[in-house]
């Protein structure tokens, strides 16, 4: 009894662990999704960059951690911008499969530039010292970097929540999402909010690059072969809602992790079973609105 | 009017008035045009012109089928599909299996294999279908993934990661047997290439063919007018499904060998990359887009592995901002600029 308690609590901690990093990488995809009703399946491209970013600053040039991966999620988001004016506008709106090939253009230009500049290998990641090592919770050991993940998420979430909640900027971001043409016409300037969006998109997941290289490891083709995941939990959320890949996380991120620790030899299997059924149920996801896109 | 004799109405209108220009067209739309025999003579040279490369050759055509088929529900009915390799991994699978366990007359072989895609289709399609957008993506998405991690991790009958191994084909009818240099490999494939062709060109040339591109272009309109939207696209998807799963029992056969790459992500995006730089639902976008594709890969891979997906990056960002419609999208627009 006391293993299957053991278990459990194990799962639960690295399950929500692993959710907070898929969160925080998905839940700018999720918005610009829903905002500009953008296919971007080069979302992966940020979170890698910002893991680069990070462990770059980090290990080559001794910058300290909570800095370095403040200013990978900051780079990468200001970055952003730039790739959003000269590319992503030009396919607002436009066809989705046009957008599909744009943004796997770039996931490709993006693999390639990685080996270029990193290798092949996969980007080192310690954490230091003082994240490293155990700590005990209800006297049981867990991993100190794992749990450090989860507090910081759950900051960035509450963060991020309260900032749509409660300012002007969120209300409008809101406005736009619900709306965009309603949100046009009392005068919000959609195309600089889009851009901002975006580059706050890609700045939480270069944030939750960072965070989560232990668990997601960075190398040339992350963006590609993390791509299925980032897109099962925004459309299992529900497109263009903020809460609902939330929890899509937190349902993928335990039930990945409790597969994986029951019955390793299914691999993944049963994520993609259990998308296909949630999909099956409810095509707008968990959280998403019928009739809307 | 209303006593105006029936055979009237309907006899065909005398000789000396010409017809309205577009009953014309409407008339010519499906005729065989010159420029159609170019792939094929072009095929039949090369069998010629380049002994060393008939393998190469083989699996050419098997991707361009592959492309094809995918043209049909894509291009044509305008489902945006991210998981052909669902259909292609299924029909080399089924096609590798059987012939294992010592069925090994290649011909049927092959319809075994399309009719394995096929059900995959039918089964995958009726949930697919039902969704559209983003989701609809994720679906054939997930069902590549979702067969492809089935194939890795049944070991005893796929072989999982060493690929399947055993497989034995027999003469085809009996009487020409796969060589090493590829002739008959590079024959049969190009012959089933020719009636998939034959086959997919006579679809969107019928009045079903119409209604998937009605479909394709305003769903809504198509409801309108009373036809089964679902059910027409349904029957393309199975049909298309058909065709991907022929394309790979002949990788099986002409390779003898079946890997856990025919189910992959790369297979299905690669796929649709191929279509879209040769030109999306024109019937030979396959033609131009799979062999550029591939020769393009080789030529990179050689001289820069690393680098191929660099370039193919740029290639295609390339075609996404100034050549929308792909190679013969800019081909129509020269040969309209010549015209005016």
């Amino acid at each position: 009894m006391a293993d299957v308690f053991s278990a459990v609590i194990s799962i639960a901690f690295h399950g929500v662990a692993f959710a907070m990093v898929l969160y925080l990488i998905s839940v700018g995809l999720s918005v610009t999704m829903g905002l500009m009703g953008f296919v971007n399946l080069a979302h992966g491209v940020f979170a890698a960059a910002g893991g680069y970013v990070m462990t770059t600053l980090f290990n080559d040039y001794g910058v300290p951690f909570p800095l370095a991966v403040a200013i990978a999620a900051i780079v990468v988001g200001a970055g952003s911008v730039a790739l959003e004016r000269t590319l992503y506008r030009r396919f607002y709106g436009g066809d989705e499969l046009d957008q599909v090939l744009m943004t796997i253009a770039l996931v490709f230009i993006s693999i390639a530039g990685a080996k270029y500049i990193w290798g092949s290998e996969q980007a080192p990641m310690h954490p230091p010292p003082y994240l490293a090592g155990q700590v005990e919770l209800i006297g049981r050991d867990f991993p100190t970097y794992r749990a450090f993940i989860i507090v910081a998420g759950a900051v960035l979430v509450t963060l991020l929540w309260l900032g749509l909640d409660r300012t002007r900027l969120g209300a409008k971001i809101r406005a736009a999402v619900d709306n965009r043409r309603m949100a046009q016409s009392v005068g919000i300037d959609t195309s600089s909010l889009f851009s901002f969006t975006f580059a706050l998109g890609t700045g939480l997941a270069a944030l939750g690059g960072a965070l989560g290289a232990e668990l997601l490891p960075v190398f040339p083709g992350y963006a590609l072969d993390n791509l299925i995941l980032f897109l099962i939990v925004v459309a299992v959320g529900g497109l263009g809602t903020i809460r609902g890949p939330f929890f899509a996380a937190l349902l993928l991120g335990v039930a990945d992790t409790a597969f994986k620790y029951l019955v390793p030899e299914f691999g993944s299997f049963f994520i993609y079973a259990l998308t296909l059924v949630i999909l099956l149920v409810r095509p707008k996801g968990l959280f998403g609105q019928i009739g809307r896109a | 009017m209303s006593d105006t004799p029936l055979a009237a109405v309907v006899a065909p209108p005398p000789h000396d008035r010409p017809l309205p220009e577009a009953v014309r067209l409407l008339a010519r739309r499906h005729r065989p045009r010159s420029y159609e025999a170019i792939p094929w003579l072009v095929a039949i040279a090369g069998y010629f012109a380049f002994p060393d490369y008939l393998q190469l050759g083989a699996q050419v055509f098997i991707a361009i089928l592959f492309a094809l088929a995918t043209d049909l529900i894509l291009g044509y009915g305008g489902v945006i599909t991210l998981g052909q390799a669902a259909f292609f991994g299924s029909g080399a699978y089924v096609c590798g299996i059987v012939s294992a366990h010592g069925w090994t007359e290649p011909l049927t072989l092959v319809v075994i294999g399309a009719a394995a895609a096929a059900l995959v289709g039918l089964v995958s399609g009726f949930v697919v279908l039902r969704t559209s957008g983003l989701t609809q993506l994720m679906l054939t998405l997930i069902v590549a993934v979702m067969l492809g991690e089935a194939a890795n991790k049944a070991t005893s009958v796929t072989g999982g990661a060493n690929g399947l191994q055993g497989m034995v084909i027999s003469p085809i009818l009996g009487i020409f047997d796969f060589d090493l240099y590829g002739q008959t490999a590079y024959i049969y494939c190009l012959v089933l290439l020719f009636l998939g062709w034959l086959a997919v060109r006579i679809i969107v040339y019928s009045p079903f063919g119409r209604t998937l591109t009605g479909i394709r272009e305003s769903e809504a309109r198509m409801h309108a007018i009373g036809s089964p939207v679902f059910r027409r696209r349904l029957t393309a998807y199975v049909i298309s499904a058909a065709l991907c799963g022929v394309a790979g029992a002949l990788l099986a056969e002409t390779t003898s060998l079946v890997a856990l790459d025919a189910l992959s992500f790369e297979r299905s995006g690669a796929v649709v990359i191929m279509l879209i730089i040769g030109g999306l639902g024109r019937l030979y976008g396959a033609f131009l887009g799979v062999p550029i594709y591939m020769i393009l890969q080789d030529r990179f891979a050689q001289a820069d592995p690393t680098y191929w997906y660099f370039w193919i990056g740029i290639f295609l960002l390339a075609i996404v901002l100034f050549a929308r419609g792909g190679i013969l999208g800019l081909i129509e627009r020269a040969a309209r600029l010549v015209r005016k």
